[in-house]
C-alpha cells in the first residue's frame, strides 16, 4: 500500500474492465457509479505525492495530487459522469466501457508525477479513445480511426524520446517545469503540441472527432485535447512562442468553421479554436492566465460537452448532422434544441454562462500584459466563435429552413445528461465563486463589471446583428455538400500521390530493366538452342568420314599456319 | 414550413421572423445608448471609444464570413474527394 491505490484513474479503469460482464440495470448503474465513485475519492484525496516506487533504478511517482491535477480532475470526473448518462441507451457494451477506460487513462496522466507514468497513461488514452471512433463500425470509421491512433501513438514517441533525453541530461524524469530550452524540452513540447492540437498539428481533431459514435464524441471532445493542455500548462507556462501559437488557433480554425457543413465537424473546429484561449493563458503564463486557462478548460469541457450531446442527439434521431439535410428540428426536438442554445450562450461567453467568467480571465490577463495584437485577435475569435458556434449550429440544426424532417425527441437519458451539463453551464456562470476557489492560485478577479458586461454584449450581439444582415441579404454562403482542404489533404493526399509517384516510377525501372535482362537471356538462350540443339552446329549427330574430314582440315591449317611463321 | 396536418408555428409566419429579425436591431441600438450610463474602462485606450466593441463585433464577423466564402473558392471539394481512389 503506497496510497497510490487511492487514484480514481484505478476506479474507472479496473470497473470499465468489468462493464462487458454485466448486463441490462445492473450495467446501466454500474456505469453511472464508476465516475461517482471517482468523485468521492478525489474529495477525500489529500494533496501529496504517493504510489513512489523504483523502477529500472528510476523514482516513478504514480499519484501527484495539488491544485493543478485536482481541478482538471474534478472536470474529467463530471465529463465521465455526463458520458456516461449520455451512453445509457447503447446496448453494446464496447462504447460505455471504452469510454470510462479512457477517462480513466486521462485521470492516470493529469496524477502522473514523472514523465514515465505520464507516458503509459498518455498512449492508454489513445488506445482506449480510438475503440470510440471504431464502434461507429464504417469503413470511413475505421480509416479515420486508423489515422487518428497513428497521431496519438506518434506523439507519445515523441513524448518518450524526449524524456529519455532528460533523463540522460539530468538524472531524473519527474514532470515539472520543462521549458524549451530543456534537454528534450522541444520532444515533449512537440507531443504535447500534437496532442494540443496546434495549428498544422491539428487535422487528427477535426478528421476523426466527427467520425466517432454519438456518445463516443462526447467523450473524446472532453479528454485528450485538455489532458494536452494540463501538461503544457505544468512543463511549459509563460513560453512566450505559445501566445503566438495560441493566437493562431483561436483565429484559423474558424473560417473553416463557418464554411463546414458536418455540424460535429463545425464543433470540432470550434474545440481547436477554444483551446486556443487556454494555450494563449499558458503562453503569458501570469498566474491571472493560468488561472484563466484552467477556469476556461473547465467550463469548456462542459459546454463542448453539451453541444456535442445535442448533435449526437440529432444524429440518432434523424441519422444526419449535416447543415444542408437538417433545419426546423425545434419542433420535433425542442428539449434538445434549448439545451444546445444553452451550449451556445456558453462557448460564446454570454454573461451569465460559464464561458463568460472563465475566457474573460485569458482576455483581461492579455490586457494586463499590453499584448495589444493578441488581445485584438482574441477578441476577433470571440467574435467568431459566437458567430459558427454560437449562430450556426443552432440555426442550421433547430431553425433556418425546415427540412421536413420530423422525429422523436432525444431518447431520456441524454435529454437527463443534456440538462445536467446545462446547469452547470449556467451555475458556473451566475455562481463562479466554487470553481474560482477550485484554481491553482488564489483568484481576485471580477467578471461582473458594467463596463465588462457592455462591452461583451455590444460584442456579441453586433456579431449577431452581421449574421443577421448576410441571412436577410443572401450574402451569406448557403451550406453545401463538400468537403474542405483542410491540413490533412498533405498527408491524406499529397503525401500517397508522391509516393504513389515514386512507387510508379521505381516500378516502371525495374520493369524495363527485367525486360531488358530477359531479352538479353532469351537471346542467349535462343543462340545456344542453334548451336546446341538437335539440329545445331554441335548437337548434331556427324558422320564419321565427316569427322575425318574435319580432322584433316584443322591438321592442313595447322601445317600451312606452321610454315608461313617458320617462312 | 408547415407540414399537412401540422399546427403553424410562430416561427413558420415570414413577418414574425421580420420582427425578430428588427428586434435585433433594436436590443443592438440599446446597446450602443446604453453606452454612456455605463463607465467604460479597457486595458487599452482604443476600447474607451464610443462604440468600439459594437463596431469591431460586427467588422469580425462580416469580414469573417466574406473570407470563409472565398476561400471556399480554392478550398471546395466534392464530399467524396477522400473516398475516390
Amino acid at each position: 500500500m503506497t496510497g497510490a491505490e487511492l487514484s480514481p484513474a484505478w476506479t474507472l479503469i479496473v470497473g470499465a474492465a468489468l462493464v462487458p460482464l454485466l448486463r441490462g440495470t445492473l450495467r446501466s448503474v454500474w456505469i453511472v457509479l464508476l465516475p461517482l465513485v471517482g468523485m468521492v475519492q478525489l474529495a477525500f484525496m489529500p494533496h501529496g505525492e504517493f504510489g513512489q516506487l523504483e523502477f529500472l533504478g528510476e523514482a516513478l511517482v504514480i499519484v501527484r495530487v495539488d491544485r493543478w491535477s485536482v481541478v482538471f480532475a474534478w472536470v474529467f470526473l463530471i465529463a465521465a459522469l455526463l458520458g456516461a448518462i449520455y451512453s445509457l441507451h447503447v446496448r453494446h457494451a464496447l462504447e460505455p466501457a471504452a469510454g470510462l477506460a479512457y477517462a480513466g487513462a486521462a485521470l492516470g496522466a493529469l496524477f502522473a508525477g514523472d514523465l514515465l507514468t505520464l507516458f503509459v497513461f498518455w498512449e492508454l488514452t489513445a488506445v482506449t479513445s480510438v475503440l470510440l471512433i471504431w464502434a461507429r463500425r464504417s469503413e470511413r470509421a475505421f480509416r479515420a480511426g486508423m489515422r487518428y491512433l497513428i497521431v496519438q501513438i506518434g506523439s507519445g514517441v515523441l513524448l518518450m524520446f524526449g524524456a529519455l533525453q532528460q533523463l540522460a541530461a539530468t538524472g531524473s524524469i519527474r514532470f515539472e517545469h520543462i521549458g524549451l530550452d530543456a534537454p528534450g524540452g522541444l520532444l515533449i513540447f512537440l507531443a504535447f503540441g500534437i496532442k494540443c492540437a496546434f495549428p498544422l498539428l491539428h487535422n487528427w481533431l477535426q478528421d476523426a472527432y466527427p467520425e466517432a459514435t454519438e456518445s463516443g464524441t462526447v467523450m473524446l471532445s472532453a479528454f485528450t485535447t485538455k489532458l494536452a493542455v494540463y501538461a503544457l500548462a505544468r512543463g511549459f507556462a509563460g513560453t512566450e512562442s505559445l501566445v503566438w501559437i495560441g493566437a493562431v488557433m483561436t483565429a484559423f480554425p474558424i473560417f473553416y468553421a463557418v464554411i463546414e457543413n458536418d455540424l460535429r465537424r463545425v464543433l470540432a473546429y470550434s474545440l481547436n479554436n477554444q483551446v486556443g484561449f487556454m494555450v494563449v493563458g499558458i503562453g503569458i503564463g501570469s498566474e491571472l492566465a493560468l488561472n484563466g486557462t484552467a477556469a476556461h478548460a473547465f467550463s469548456h469541457i462542459i459546454y463542448k460537452a453539451l453541444l456535442f450531446m445535442s448533435m449526437g442527439a440529432v444524429l440518432l434521431r434523424t441519422g444526419t448532422v449535416k447543415g444542408t439535410d437538417l433545419g426546423g428540428l425545434y419542433k420535433s426536438m425542442p428539449w434538445t434544441a434549448a439545451f444546445c442554445i444553452v451550449g451556445a450562450a456558453s462557448i460564446s461567453g454570454f454573461p451569465l454562462f460559464s464561458g463568460f467568467v472563465s475566457k474573460s480571465m485569458i482576455l483581461s490577463a492579455a490586457g494586463y500584459e499590453s499584448l495589444f495584437v493578441t488581445y485584438l485577435v482574441l477578441l476577433f475569435a470571440s467574435a467568431g466563435v459566437f458567430h459558427h458556434s454560437g449562430i450556426k449550429i443552432p440555426f442550421f440544426a433547430f431553425f433556418a429552413h425546415d427540412s421536413g424532417k420530423r422525429c422523436q425527441e432525444a431518447p431520456a437519458n441524454m435529454l437527463v445528461a443534456m440538462a445536467l451539463a446545462a446547469a452547470l453551464c449556467v451555475g458556473i456562470g451566475i455562481f463562479p465563486a466554487p470553481l474560482y476557489a477550485l484554481l491553482p492560485y488564489p483568484v481576485d478577479y471580477e467578471p461582473y463589471t458594467g463596463s465588462h458586461v457592455l462591452t461583451q454584449l455590444q460584442l456579441l450581439l453586433f456579431a449577431a446583428l452581421a449574421f443577421s444582415v448576410l441571412m436577410r441579404t443572401g450574402i451569406y454562403p448557403p451550406e453545401l455538400l463538400s468537403v474542405n482542404l483542410d491540413f490533412d489533404w498533405t498527408y491524406r493526399r499529397l503525401l500517397p500521390r508522391m509516393l504513389g509517384a515514386a512507387g510508379d516510377a521505381l516500378g516502371r525501372t525495374i520493369a524495363s530493366a527485367e525486360s531488358g535482362a530477359a531479352r538479353v537471356l532469351l537471346q542467349l538462350e535462343t543462340r545456344a538452342r542453334q548451336l546446341h540443339g538437335p539440329r545445331g552446329v554441335f548437337g548434331r549427330t556427324w558422320a564419321s568420314g565427316a569427322m575425318g574430314l574435319g580432322v584433316m582440315l584443322m591438321l592442313l591449317a595447322f601445317l600451312l599456319s606452321y610454315y608461313f611463321v617458320q617462312g | 414550413m408547415q407540414l399537412p396536418g401540422e399546427k403553424a408555428r410562430w416561427l413558420d409566419k415570414s413577418e414574425n421572423v421580420t420582427k425578430v429579425y428588427r428586434a435585433v436591431w433594436t436590443v443592438c441600438a440599446v446597446l450602443l445608448l446604453a453606452e454612456p450610463l455605463v463607465h467604460k474602462h479597457g486595458e487599452f485606450a482604443m476600447e474607451e471609444w464610443f462604440g468600439f466593441h459594437a463596431f469591431f463585433g460586427f467588422v469580425a464577423a462580416f469580414g469573417l464570413v466574406l473570407a470563409a466564402k472565398r476561400m471556399r473558392r480554392w478550398l471546395k471539394r466534392p464530399e467524396d474527394y477522400y473516398d475516390r481512389r
